[in-house]
């Protein structure tokens, strides 16, 4: 229906506070949405990371940032090691990769590593987001 | 014996050893590096040249990689010639390493053009860490540079050395900088933050002769281009573009165009021998045809499909093209493919030019098919575009609002979201 809660979520999960009043009102810079809502009436659906089996942005990632985690199978990114060169943005399928405020390093779904439903999810109010582990 | 050798650890190198590791767990392999520590990311050179990374940072794989995927890596070490009647590789000091299966992963060296004056101190190559820690220690002492080049290596120097404090000028042949990858709108956009950013460009124009210090002439003290203007520097970065390592296979059967020529599988004309990387003329999906392209996405890609092919897991290489992800000056540009054709008789070029915003999308398409894009500033969705084209996608009914602001996943048919796993 597009409502854009997960997004909404997405940065309080992402937030410092982890409030949505805090994360709103006071938090600069706001965090960015690791999901996003596409919309073009009367279609909408929300698109995050989809932590492809086999990623082309973890291949193409030029700084070594961006891995495919062997045992849990998360795309993950490391901020901390990303140069921002956008190669991955580039070669994402699904435009999934954003660019953080800085404006320095990219952004991504994380899962929200340390919740068991992503913050996307558990709040999707038409239960149109779901979250399924897939073998490749 | 060792089942696999490696002959250079950078991407396609690293890129190699983990897909061989996917398919066997066990067969020993051996990677000759003349690097001490190949396991970093050649593109950050430049990064390790303004301060913003260190060797730390720029390491793409950790200390441990090597002894983690048990690797005998033989790094400081030069592979001299190869015996492929009798499947060895010789290294400087004679040693022998006897391979089954072989990947030449030896990548590029920069082209230096003979210029007069050119083996003065003070001049420089820029494409390994080696070369950037020597550049390194020469900026504190230095005020001005001149690079010679302006293709991703020469932009990228440039912008390191003013970031330094460096009064920089940037000379380059063509009359547009970036001109392999991007079209003339982009290419002024990108020149403008430079501009910007206090470096001075000259295009249409070479270094013919590099002049000495006044008082000590094999220093660096000066470059004359070729309208015989005089620019002083104390630096003179050559950054014109790399060829192949191809000299490992010189008088061998393996054939070589530029580079050495593989198949959809990585395999040279000899059996058994593999190459990938900047060494390689591989597929380009766009061309229809071998081509080198010395990329660092593609070389990690080809080195993977190599490795799954040495240990048996036959895998095809969809193929590469042309692409860049740029980021100068905090200006977020892609550029695909046939980013700029010559002639436009076979080419449909939509554009959208919104020079206040500052975004720049430029398609180039060949019957309804995607073959070429550049986007500056607006870059989030590029992938969606490149996925288009990677697939071949009749973009026929919808090519218009590939370039529009409101595009997105929500704009493509629906069958073509169902295909890649979108919706129900």
């Amino acid at each position: 229906m597009g409502c854009g809660l997960c997004e909404v979520y997405c940065i309080v999960q992402h937030s410092k506070s982890k409030d949505v009043v805090k994360a709103y009102n006071r938090e600069q810079p706001r965090p960015i949405s690791r999901v996003r809502l596409e919309t073009n009436r009367p279609v909408s659906f929300a698109i995050q990371c989809r932590h492809c089996a086999d990623a082309p942005c973890v291949t193409a990632c030029l700084s070594g940032a961006m891995r495919k985690d062997e045992e849990t199978g998360l795309v993950t990114h490391d901020g901390e090691k990303c140069m921002g060169c956008w190669t991955c943005m580039m070669v994402c399928p699904y435009g999934a990769v954003k660019m953080d405020v800085s404006g320095k390093v990219i952004v991504k779904c994380d899962l929200c590593s340390g919740l068991d439903v992503p913050a996307c999810v558990a709040n999707c109010p038409n239960g149109a987001l779901v979250c399924n582990e897939v073998k490749p | 014996m060792s089942k696999y050798v490696i002959v250079g650890a950078s991407a396609a190198g690293i890129g190699a050893v983990e897909a061989i590791r996917e398919v066997d767990p066990v067969g020993a392999i051996t990677v000759i590096s003349e690097e001490l520590c190949p396991q970093y990311s050649r593109p950050m050179i430049s990064d390790f040249v303004s301060g913003k990374a260190s060797l730390e940072k720029m390491k793409c794989r950790d200390d441990r990689f090597w002894e983690k995927n048990e690797v005998q890596a033989l790094t400081g070490r030069t592979a001299v010639r190869l015996n492929l009647a009798d499947r060895y590789v010789e290294l400087d000091g004679g040693q022998r390493v006897d391979f089954e299966k072989l990947l030449l992963a030896t990548g590029g060296k920069p082209f230096i053009p003979k210029i007069e004056g050119g083996d003065k101190e003070g001049v420089f190559t820029f494409t390994k860490f080696s070369d950037a820690e020597r550049l390194a220690t020469r900026i504190e002492s230095a005020k001005r540079a001149v690079v010679i080049g302006a293709g991703l290596i020469g932009v990228s120097v440039a912008e390191a050395l003013a970031k330094r404090g460096l009064e920089v000028t940037i000379v380059e042949f063509k009359d547009k900088i970036l001109s392999l990858i991007l079209d003339p709108a982009a290419s002024e956009v990108v020149e403008s933050v430079i501009r910007k950013a206090g470096v001075t460009i000259f295009t249409s124009q070479t270094v013919h002769r590099i002049l000495g210090k006044p008082g000590d002439d094999g220093v660096v003290g000066g470059a004359v281009l070729t309208n015989g203007d005089q620019v002083s520097c104390d630096l003179v970065i050559i950054a014109i573009g790399v060829v192949p390592r191809v000299e490992l296979v010189a008088g061998t059967d393996v054939k070589t165009n530029r580079g050495i020529i593989v198949d959809r599988f990585m395999r040279t004309s000899v059996a058994d021998v593999y190459a990938s990387g900047d060494v390689a003329e591989a597929y380009d999906f766009i061309f229809n045809e071998n081509r080198l392209l010395a990329l660092w996405p593609l070389a990690m890609w080809e080195g993977r499909i190599a490795g799954y092919n040495m240990a048996g897991k036959k895998t095809d290489y969809p193929g590469g093209t042309s692409m860049s992800a740029l980021k100068y000056f905090d200006v977020p540009v892609i550029s695909v493919g046939i980013a700029n054709p010559k002639e436009d008789v076979a080419y449909e070029i939509l554009v959208k030019h919104d020079p206040e915003g500052g975004v720049y999308k430029k398609l180039v398409l060949r019957d309804d098919v995607v073959v070429g894009m550049i986007f500056v500033n607006d870059i989030e969705r590029a992938g969606i575009v490149f996925h288009l084209m990677k697939n071949c996608v009749n973009v026929k009914k919808f090519k218009q609002e590939l370039i529009s602001e409101n595009f997105s996943l929500a704009t493509l048919p629906s069958r073509l979201r169902k295909k890649m796993g979108l919706g129900s």
